[in-house]
């Protein structure tokens, strides 16, 4: 097995040995069978779920894996929508542009992670003043989209609309033989499942590579890992601009998704649900928030259906429960509950039982 | 024998506090080193300052001729510093095994990682506890793991601040063969220290410092003959 591969399971990443890629795999095999037997609406429902999970990923790793508390995700999700939107109004569908739209829309996520990471690590903003800062671009970005209402606010073609928010947004599309292929319902599906399952084993092997190794010695003692002669300042910058691309995938994919976007996915209750969704899966494992993400996301929509304001306190209560009761998340807690079942056969697997029992010790 | 680490003139200032004063103070290539002197006497401090934690005041360090007294920690480590902290800088929620490869693995080749780990987990004498959380280790353990994680950046010269902190007397005179074991591999060494015992246990070259500068230097015999060490270690005087 190549190197790389077996970066797929290690210290860093819950699940490993053949009955967690069986599992996997059936998972898998069940995703993509899905959309043969699920109603349209249901699958771009699911599609819908999906697009969130990139953005949870993301911070994830800046938080759960590197220990940086982060609101800049929404600003980054909020960037690549509305980049992605006037790039596609303006250039639009011809020539399969609007992946063009989708690609710049990320690449502008991670440039604004860049700028704002190099000013705050090398600035040395860090502990709670890094969530304060992060917290108040995303606000200040929202608050400025939030302005745009006039007809002077447009960029070329693309009205930004203020809180009406920028309508008229092109689906991604590929020309087919003269047809244009809209990327929509079951295409959809798959190609967000694709890029899902693409960006997942690959930040897998990423967390367990040396560079993981790295973003954890940072999150657990940073003086220490300067002290072996790491530049920490580099790795937190990496790792938050590639927790700001996969935001930008998000809010590129939402925004094509529903050819839509205001300054409202910016706000507070925005701002708010990576935090939840990552916190009660598990933060510091890729798997967990994987899950909690996917679970939370369900839960949200179907009480949203009886009541919206009801499911923003089930998410704050939520968030207690997890801080009072399993402070590593659900899903590591339930991860640890399985071992515990299966504790009495010999098969060891002493490096998840770590993992595990370090984020249940927290 | 060639200095290895020499500071000149060096200085730190806090407000009005001068912390480190005009000290000159050079380390031979592969001694082993004491450095003592009462709370407040600016030991931390200028291991802070050797360490690239503080910017100097005033002054200048060299390290292995090289002038790094504007040089970063981490590119001063890279330059063959190592350092074990007073606190045990460890990571605690990992176990010993990725503490060990977390320090090792720029240092060695992917292929060997695992036996190296094994190699320095027996030098410190952890291989039982190796899959063990940090965390849960004694302190005195925690304080070998850190040493190992030092050693493991393979160092020409190794900071010791308080190394023995909070060790029965059997851990601290392991902790002894451990650190002559390091220095007969040639690694220099400049250890901080309170243990008197202990410190005559390495019984080699040992500079006093006091109100931020170099007060003695000598031999242990030397400086228990001092008449002026044992005056400010008792607090009778502070004009040495």
């Amino acid at each position: 097995m190549p190197r790389f591969l077996k970066l797929l399971h290690g210290d860093q990443t819950i699940g490993r040995g053949p009955a967690f890629w069986v599992g996997f795999c059936v998972v898998l095999l069940g995703a993509l069978l899905y959309p043969l037997g699920a109603d349209d609406y249901y699958v771009g429902n699911t599609a819908y779920f999906f697009i969130w999970i990139f953005m949870a990923l993301g911070l994830s790793l800046i938080w759960g894996y590197t220990g940086m508390l982060s609101f800049g995700q929404t600003a980054f999700f909020g960037l690549a929508g509305y980049g992605y939107g006037v790039i596609s109004i303006n250039l639009g569908s011809a020539y399969g542009l609007t992946f063009f739209a989708l690609v710049s829309a990320v690449l502008l996520a991670a440039l604004l992670a860049l700028l704002l990471g190099y000013f705050m690590i090398y600035g040395r903003i860090g502990g709670v003043f890094f969530g304060i800062v992060t917290l108040s671009v995303t606000f200040a970005f929202s608050q400025f989209l939030a302005q745009t209402a006039g007809p002077q606010w447009r960029i070329g073609a693309a009205r930004l609309n203020g809180y009406n928010g920028m309508g008229g947004i092109l689906p991604l599309s590929l020309p087919w033989f003269g047809e244009e292929i809209y990327i929509e319902g079951s295409i959809l599906y798959y190609l967000l499942l694709v890029m899902l399952v693409v960006c997942y084993l690959a930040l897998r092997i990423l967390v367990n590579s040396r560079f993981g190794n790295v973003l954890v010695a940072i999150r657990e003692n940073p003086e220490r890992a300067e002290m072996l002669g790491y530049d920490i300042r580099k790795y937190q910058l990496a790792i938050f601009v590639i927790g700001g691309a996969l935001a930008g995938i998000s809010g590129a994919m939402y925004t094509s998704w529903g050819q839509f976007i205001t300054p409202a996915t910016m706000a507070l209750p925005a701002v708010a649900m990576p935090i939840i969704w990552v916190a009660v899966g598990g933060r510091k494992d890729l798997t967990a928030t994987l899950v909690g993400t996917f679970v939370l996301l369900y839960v949200f929509q179907t009480v949203t259906v009886y009541s919206q304001q009801y499911a923003l306190i089930l998410m704050g209560a939520l968030l207690l429960l997890t801080v009072l009761f399993a402070p590593s998340g659900y899903v590591v807690a339930f991860a640890e509950l399985l071992r515990r079942l299966t504790a009495a056969k010999p098969r060891d697997n002493a490096v998840s039982r770590r993992v595990i029992r370090r984020a249940t010790d927290d | 024998m060639a200095s290895i680490l020499e500071t000149r003139s060096l200085q730190k200032r806090f407000g009005g506090l001068q912390a480190v004063a005009n000290v000159d103070f050079e380390i031979d290539d592969g001694e082993l080193h004491c450095l003592i002197g009462p709370n407040g006497a600016g030991k931390s401090t200028l291991f802070k300052l050797i360490l690239g934690r503080y910017p100097p005041t005033a002054g200048t360090i060299r390290f292995r001729g090289e002038d790094i007294t504007h040089l970063r920690s981490y590119e001063r480590i890279r330059r063959g510093m190592s350092i074990k902290m007073q606190v045990p800088g460890i990571f605690k929620d990992l176990s010993v095994r990725q503490n060990l490869a977390i320090a090792l693995q720029e240092h060695c080749r992917p292929a060997r990682l695992a036996a190296e780990i094994d190699r320095l987990a027996e030098f410190v004498d952890l291989t039982e506890q190796a899959s063990q959380l940090a965390g849960n280790l004694s302190h005195g353990q925690q304080q070998w793991l850190e040493i190992g994680m030092a050693v493991a950046i393979k160092p020409s010269l190794l900071l010791l601040d308080e190394p023995t902190a909070g060790m029965s007397p059997e851990e601290t005179f392991k902790t002894g063969e451990i650190v002559h074991r390091l220095n007969a591999e040639r690694m220099t060494i400049l250890v901080v220290e309170h243990d008197m015992t202990f410190i005559r246990q390495m019984a080699r070259r040992i500079t006093v410092m006091h109100l931020g500068t170099i007060f003695a230097q000598g031999t242990m015999d030397e400086i228990t003959r001092h008449e002026g060490v044992s005056r400010i270690y008792l607090g009778e005087s502070h004009d040495g």
